[in-house]
This record gives C-alpha cells, structure tokens and sequence, in this order.
C-alpha cells in the first residue's frame, strides 16, 4: 500500500498535501482499497467552509458510504469536479489525478495535529 | 435483509476457496459467504459480458417424494404444477401463508417421480417446518441442503463452458428447464438453467464433496469470474428481480409484491388463494414501485417523498453497474403513485429526484 513520504495523513484515511496556505486532499491507497470500487463521488461547492472534522463529501462504493471529514479548517478553492463522471480514478491513483478538493487553510497551527508517513503508516499496519 | 441465524456462522464447502481467492467474506443468512472477490463492478460486468460464478450453496434443496407429493405442492404452493408437468421443467412459485403472506419465493424442478425445490437460505428452516407441519403421510420431506452444493454459472458465454465440460454429446436444457450432466466424465451434476442475473446461463447441482472440484474446473475457463453476493445483488436488481427479505416478507402479499403473475387466476385451492383473489378485486393500498434517480445512491431504508408526504422506503437500493445510476425499489401508495411519476428520494438530508419506472430497469439484448 503507497504511503507517500511527502504528505501528511489523518487518522480517518485522507492525505493532506500543503503548499504555504492550501491544503490538496484526498484518501489514501489504503482507504481506497478498503471502499472497493467507488462509483459515486458527492463534492463541496467551491466557497463552502469547514470546520476541522466536519464532513466535506461522501464516497460511495456499491455496498457502502464513508463520509469525508475535512483535515483542516478552511474554505474549499477547487474541487476535483472530473470525480464526479469518473470517481473509479480515486481506485485508480489516489495520491494524483484522484485527488477531492483543495482549501485554504484558516488555522495553520492545526497542521501540527496531523500524522506524517511514518506515523500513518504504522496505524495501517 | 439477512436474516443471521444465532451461533456460529455455517460455511458452505466452498469457503477455503473463497479464501485463497481473497474474498471478502461477511455473515449472510447465518454462512460467512464471499461479498466480492477483487470488486464487485468488475464482477458485475464480468457476468454481463462473459461468465460469473457464483457460489449459492446456502440456498435450501428439499426432495419431495410420494404418491401425494404433487397433490400436496398445489396446496402449498401458488404456481401451477401442471404448467410442469413434463420432467425436467422448472417454475418459479410462492408459498403463502393463510393471510396470503409470503413466506419464501422458492423454484421448483419437476426431476421425475420427485420435486426438488430451491429456497432461500434465510428461509430454509422456516421452510421446512412449514412444509412438514402440512404434508400428508403420503408425501416423504428430505432437507438435502447440507449434502447439495450450488453454483450458479451465468453470463452470455455461461453455455459454451458447461458444454464443453459436459461433453459433445450433451445438449444443454432449454430454459427453465434441468437435466443431469457429467463433467469430465467423472462428476455427476444436475444442470438447471436457471438464474438471478438476467443473463443467460445455469444451475450446478452437485454433492458438497465434489463442490470444489467443479469450483475449478470452472475456473480453469479463462472467461470465467468468481463473482459475490454483492455483483449478484446488483445483476438482480437491474432486472427487476425480487429479493425475499428486502421486496418482499411476511408483511406483503404476491399482489402488492407484484408477483401475481407466480399466482395464476385459473388455479385456487392453495393456501392462501382467497387473499390473492380478494386483491385482484380489491386492490391492495400498496404495491412494489420501481425507481430510477438521477443522481446518488438510494439504499435500504431511506425515505421516498411526495412533495412534503413521505409515501414509503426504500427495499431495495443499489448503483446500477450497467446504467451508471441509482435504482431502487419501494413500496408506495398504489393509486397515487404509478410508473412515469416522479417521486423524491432522501439520501441523508438531501432530496434527489427519481422517476417510477416499470421493470426492469435493464434488458439484456
């Protein structure tokens, strides 16, 4: 399971890529492969504001849906709207073009509370 | 909905199979049975494009012998067994109870001197008491379920792999139609074509020892796709096919099920008869509705909405592999809400429009 050294994680299974005040967001290899196949993707409108840990989107998988928890606090700049005819590309690369939406972030200290490579990795092992 | 019988889960004697195979394995109807193999659209469409095989072992087999047997089944059972009355055919039928409540939807095959019926594994025990609480002296009641393993070989391409197991002087059975078969030469198999897929295909009736066997022999076709529980549900569902426990239950009647075609107007007599009868005439205030949205996914229990009027709940619910959208089934108020209708479905707090459609959702060319 890819567990890319240069990004941070949560515990809830999303990857968080931070760029000086934006946050790209996504699910992990892991949590993808624990979902199965996905084949609904229910996406924020760009402008809504999120509240660290408050749910962001769904996924949806034929037999299940998990909720999208927002790593940060922080408004929505752009979602991934190619999910929405193609959601099986979060499946495919979920670290690249299967990424959700991307934030700025309101409260850069809430950075410190997420889990590096190593950290994550040993909470999917 | 499964039904999870107290205990220790049952495993069918293709567990180890499904094992090193890497399914996902989740309790149904009291077995640990494999929901999906690698993934379930894959499966899904494997089956509607070539072959998937489904392990169905924990579905009921029951042998029904005696001079009163057929005598006996027109009573029990709402279909006609004349329309069987040739051995080696097969029909789809109900059992009621005397309220006209659906107590399993079974098939029955007419195998010659005796019936063999095929029941749902939540209901086999259920079923069984039901059958031998009414059977007369001259009717002996064998549960071969333990003995008999099941697997169900489906898809466009399902035909070629049975027949070249079975050999070039076999013909394979018309449609619900059964007849015995041996694989290789060397395993017995009793071979219906019948199916919940909405493709064309077949049955596999053999002893639990040679259930693995006939596992991979069918796996050794390249065409062939283990398939799950989860791909079966949405393959039946496309096609309009009930489920019992979800469509249907002790709660509803064939006629609000929308089966009363398993119950045919020229046969009376069987338990339950005079309700299915007083519903032709009158109409019951709810029947099983077919809905088609246009976005998100409906499931089991969610609400269904006529403007502000919550009108019932979702039964069945599922993305559509084929289709690409959600589809459902509900039980919804009868003359108000007839195919062509918009309804409203809530997916937690959001409302999405869905079109009443009549069955099936998908028709295979």
């Amino acid at each position: 399971m890819a567990i890319p050294a240069e990004l941070n994680y949560t515990e809830d299974h999303e990857w968080v890529k931070i760029e000086s005040e934006t946050a790209m967001i996504g699910i992990t290899d892991y949590a993808q492969d624990q979902l199965g196949g996905l084949v609904f993707v229910n996406l924020p409108a760009v402008g809504d504001t999120f509240a660290v840990g408050a749910v962001f989107g769904e996924v949806e998988s034929v037999k299940s849906v998990s909720e999208l928890l927002a790593p940060l606090s922080g408004k929505v700049i752009e979602v991934n709207a190619e999910l929405e005819s193609a959601p099986e590309t979060i499946n495919n690369d979920p670290y690249g073009a299967g990424w959700i939406i991307k934030m700025s972030v309101s409260d850069p200290s809430q950075t410190g509370a997420l889990l590096d490579a190593t950290a994550y990795e040993a909470l999917t092992a | 909905m499964e039904e999870q019988a107290a205990g220790p889960l049952l495993k069918t004697p293709l567990y180890d199979e499904h094992v090193s195979l890497g399914a996902k394995m989740a309790p149904f109807a009291g077995y640990e049975m494999p929901i999906e193999y690698s993934a379930l659209v894959s499966e899904h469409h494997a089956t509607r494009n070539a072959v998937g095989i489904f392990d169905v072992s924990h579905m009921g087999e029951f042998r029904l012998t005696g001079a009163g047997a057929y005598d006996f089944l027109q009573r029990m059972l709402t279909n006609d067994l004349d329309r069987i009355g040739e051995i080696g055919t097969a029909q789809y039928t109900l059992m009621l109870d005397e309220e006209g409540h659906i107590i399993d939807d079974l098939i029955v095959y007419n195998t010659g001197g005796e019936y063999l019926i095929v029941a749902n594994a939540s209901n086999r025990t259920t079923d069984f008491e039901w059958l031998s609480s009414h059977a007369p002296d001259d009717v002996e009641l064998a549960d071969e379920s333990d003995r008999t393993a099941l697997v169900a070989v489906q898809g466009p391409e399902a035909l070629q792999v049975i027949t070249e197991l079975a050999g070039a002087d076999w013909e394979a059975p018309e449609r619900f139609h059964i007849k015995d078969a041996l694989f290789q030469g060397s395993l017995p198999a009793l071979v219906a074509r019948t199916g919940y897929t909405g493709e064309d295909g077949v049955e596999v009736f053999v002893r639990s020892a040679d259930a693995v066997a006939l596992w991979r022999l069918l796996l050794s076709f390249p065409e062939v796709t283990p398939a799950g529980l989860g791909a079966r549900d949405t393959l039946r569902l496309e096609v309009g096919y009930s489920l019992y426990g979800s469509d249907m239950d002790r709660g509803r009647t064939p006629i609000e099920a929308g089966l009363g075609w398993v119950c045919p107007k020229t046969k009376s007599g069987y338990i339950g008869s005079e309700v299915v009868a007083a519903q032709r005439e009158n109409p019951p205030a709810e029947v099983l509705r077919f809905l088609r949205l246009q976005r998100g996914i409906p499931r089991h229990g969610y609400g269904v909405f006529a403007g502000e009027r919550e009108v019932g709940t979702i039964a069945s619910g599922s993305h559509s592999p084929t289709l690409g959208v959600g589809i459902a089934t509900a039980y919804l108020p009868r003359n108000d809400i007839k195919p062509g209708a918009q309804v409203e479905v809530d997916i937690r707090g959001r409302r999405v429009i869905a079109e009443v459609i009549k069955p099936p959702f998908f028709v295979k060319d």
